[in-house]
């Protein structure tokens, strides 16, 4: 049982630099994100304004939630490609409990969440007890969660407008109430406090620590005795209920379920966790990093456009940053062994 | 046992395929329908308009499109197996005006009948094509927007694609009319969010606070100008910025109710996909039809929104 730990905390000479070069990458992409907030706020009298920064803090809220529970998966050397569409499918369980059955709120975020954990559960099992690839296995719920989500919304948009109360609360703000002018939105708080909890089990948690052991040794993990399928769709499910917040936020911001959403969110939710140093090959990550990583691309985005940059080159710059970060990742693991 | 449920697995397949190929058999002429897409609203308002005109001219049609308006691959392979089904003739938006050709040309040398819809085709194969007139629609919104700023100062519009017929159409026919005609209205910003709600919000903001000036923004479709309408009211400048959408839908049609867009230009989706259907029925019994069925484009706001002539046109 310790044998799995001792896989990612190697012996004190090795450690010592393991700890610095892991702990470079997220300083590097730290760094980079004061770098992209300096140079914009100089390129630009409008960056730097407090609405502008709160828009760069509400566009990360649904990647960077979907981006948290991606790092789980990726630590255990698995991917989720199916999160974007689960969030959708988990705003229209939402939207169908709320809006058509007219059932109380707070049992719509529920059913939402529990959607997103179902299905993420169905994930792990594919990949734990059917040994299906994890690529393969959440690509084809990548498809189910948008059928569905089709299915379920009847192929249209349904509205929250019956109930005000769900996009108020998320769009309102506590922290304005509290400081006046302050006017950072609920749905901002939501992320940190998902990132807080996230940083919590991962470091803090049996959970986490085996989190990080299926993704340094898995056979080494099974052999001390672990029930490594059960984990690992508990992993599954984590990621699941992520994406289900997700979809809560969405269409809490939206006050809507778009049934058509969702596709193309998967693949940015695990450029922010890269960036942010989690390794694709597993076994290493931090939610910090991750929160990180996604600041960097809504922060990218936001400046790109701000100073009416072409669309067709903001995405060229965003593609080159994910695999500038890889790369750099690469490096990593090449001066570790 | 395994073989037993192959056997069992093969008879069902082959009893979807038997349920899934009414066009073999049906006595009515068959008219696979090919459309952009099916899960927008506006879409599903041009199937409505088919299904009706099919129900009127006794044909059979079949309402197909691809799950987003890139995928230009998938919607080529629809056209090909509805091709192969043989049908009496073709309805078809296309998403690449050039890349169908090919398959056109098959079509018409078997002699079957293609007319096009919502976008036209670069060929004389369409024996018609019933679609909104975009540069047309977007200048007017271009004109509404001129006069609501009062004549000058700084606009933005959020488009949909800058590869598509329609985001193309929509976003010059906007530019060039002001450049014509509003010339003290300067287009400061055109940025694209994929019909993307959530996108287009985003950006709609970054938007707004480059350009602390701006006097009003235009949405080019329905994805966008739900965007710009979330931007504006995250921002709290209702009032402040002039909305003009294109389009319809729910959300859109509340906000020209409460004033906090100002108006928008709307086509006409159960007439595209009503005449395209009238026209294939009637190029079947070859009865001569016109070769560009221009489908109309209204505008609306506050003071029609509701009224019996806008109604029929603007879905939910």
């Amino acid at each position: 049982m310790t044998e799995p730990i001792a896989q990612t905390e190697p012996r004190p000479a090795a450690a010592k630099r393991f700890l610095h070069l892991g702990a470079m990458q997220r300083l590097l992409a730290f760094g980079a994100l004061i770098v992209l907030f300096v140079g914009f706020s100089l390129a630009s009298p409008n960056f730097l304004q407090f609405d502008n920064v709160v828009g760069i803090l509400l566009a990360t809220t649904v990647n960077g939630v979907l981006a948290l529970g991606v790092t789980f998966v990726i630590i255990t050397g698995g991917i989720d490609l199916s999160v974007g569409t689960v969030m959708t499918l988990s705003a229209v369980t939402t939207a169908v409990f709320i809006t058509n059955w007219h059932l109380p709120v707070l049992l719509g975020i529920m059913a939402g969440l529990v959607t997103g954990a179902l299905s993420g559960m169905v994930n792990g099992t594919l990949i734990a007890k059917l040994k299906i690839p994890p690529f393969i296995a959440t690509l084809g719920m990548l498809n189910v969660a948008r059928g569905l989500a089709l299915v379920f919304s009847g192929l249209r948009p349904i509205y929250f407008n019956d109930t005000p109360v769900f996009n108020q609360v998320a769009m309102g703000s506590l922290l304005g109430s509290i400081v006046p002018g302050f006017e950072v939105p609920n749905l901002v708080l939501v992320l940190f406090g998902a990132a807080v909890l996230a940083s919590l089990a991962l470091s803090k948690t049996v959970f986490g620590r085996y989190t990080f052991a299926l993704g340094s040794n898995e056979e080494a993990t099974r052999l001390s005795g672990v029930d490594v399928d059960a984990w690992k769709i508990g992993v599954y499910a984590v990621t699941g209920l992520f994406a289900g917040l997700a979809g809560v936020l969405i269409g809490a911001r939206l006050n809507s379920a778009q049934p058509s959403l969702g596709l193309g969110y998967e693949l940015e939710a695990i450029a922010a966790a890269v960036i942010g140093g989690t390794s694709l090959s597993g076994g290493e990550g931090t939610i910090l990093g991750t929160v990180i990583g996604a600041f960097i691309i809504s922060t990218l985005t936001n400046g790109l456009r701000i100073l009416s940059v072409p669309q067709e080159w903001q995405t060229v710059v965003t593609g080159a940053i994910v695999i500038l970060a890889v790369y750099l990742d690469i490096i990593r693991r090449r001066r570790q062994s | 046992m395994n073989k037993n449920k192959l056997s069992v697995a093969l008879s069902l397949l082959a009893a979807v395929a038997l349920v899934c190929a009414p066009a073999a058999r049906a006595a009515e002429p068959y008219i696979p329908v090919i459309s952009k897409g099916f899960q927008h609203q506006f879409w599903q308002a041009v199937k409505m308009g088919s299904e009706k005109a099919a129900k009127d001219y006794k044909v059979k049609i079949n309402f197909e499109g691809p799950e987003n308006e890139s995928q230009v691959d998938k919607q080529i392979e629809m056209l090909q197996a509805e091709l192969a089904k043989k049908p009496a003739a073709i309805c078809f938006a296309a998403l690449d005006s050039k890349a169908a050709i090919p398959l056109l040309q098959k079509a018409h040398a078997a002699k079957i009948p293609v007319v096009g819809f919502d976008s036209g085709v670069d060929s004389d194969i369409p024996v018609a094509t019933a679609a909104t007139d975009n540069i047309a629609a977007a200048g007017a919104a271009a004109d509404h927007m001129a006069k609501l700023i009062g004549g000058s100062g700084e606009v933005a519009a959020v488009v949909h694609d800058q590869t598509s017929r329609t985001g193309i159409d929509r976003r010059d026919g906007f530019l060039k009319r002001m450049k014509e005609k509003h010339p003290n209205v300067k287009v400061v910003d055109v940025q694209y969010g994929g019909g993307d709600q959530l996108k287009s919000t985003d950006l709609a903001k970054a938007i707004i606070q480059a350009h602390p000036n701006l006097k009003g923004i235009f949405g080019a479709n329905e994805g966008s100008i739900i965007g710009v309408l979330n931007a504006v009211k995250e921002l709290h400048k209702e009032g402040k910025i002039v909305v003009i959408g294109y389009d319809a839908g729910k959300q859109q049609k509340d906000a020209v109710r409460s004033g906090v867009e100002a108006g928008a230009v709307s086509q006409d989706p159960v007439g595209i996909g009503y005449k395209c259907v009238e026209a294939a029925a009637k190029a079947i019994k070859g009865e001569k039809v016109p070769k560009n069925i221009d489908t109309g484009f209204k505008w609306y706001d506050k003071t029609n929104v509701d009224s019996p002539e806008m109604k029929p046109l603007l879905y939910d």
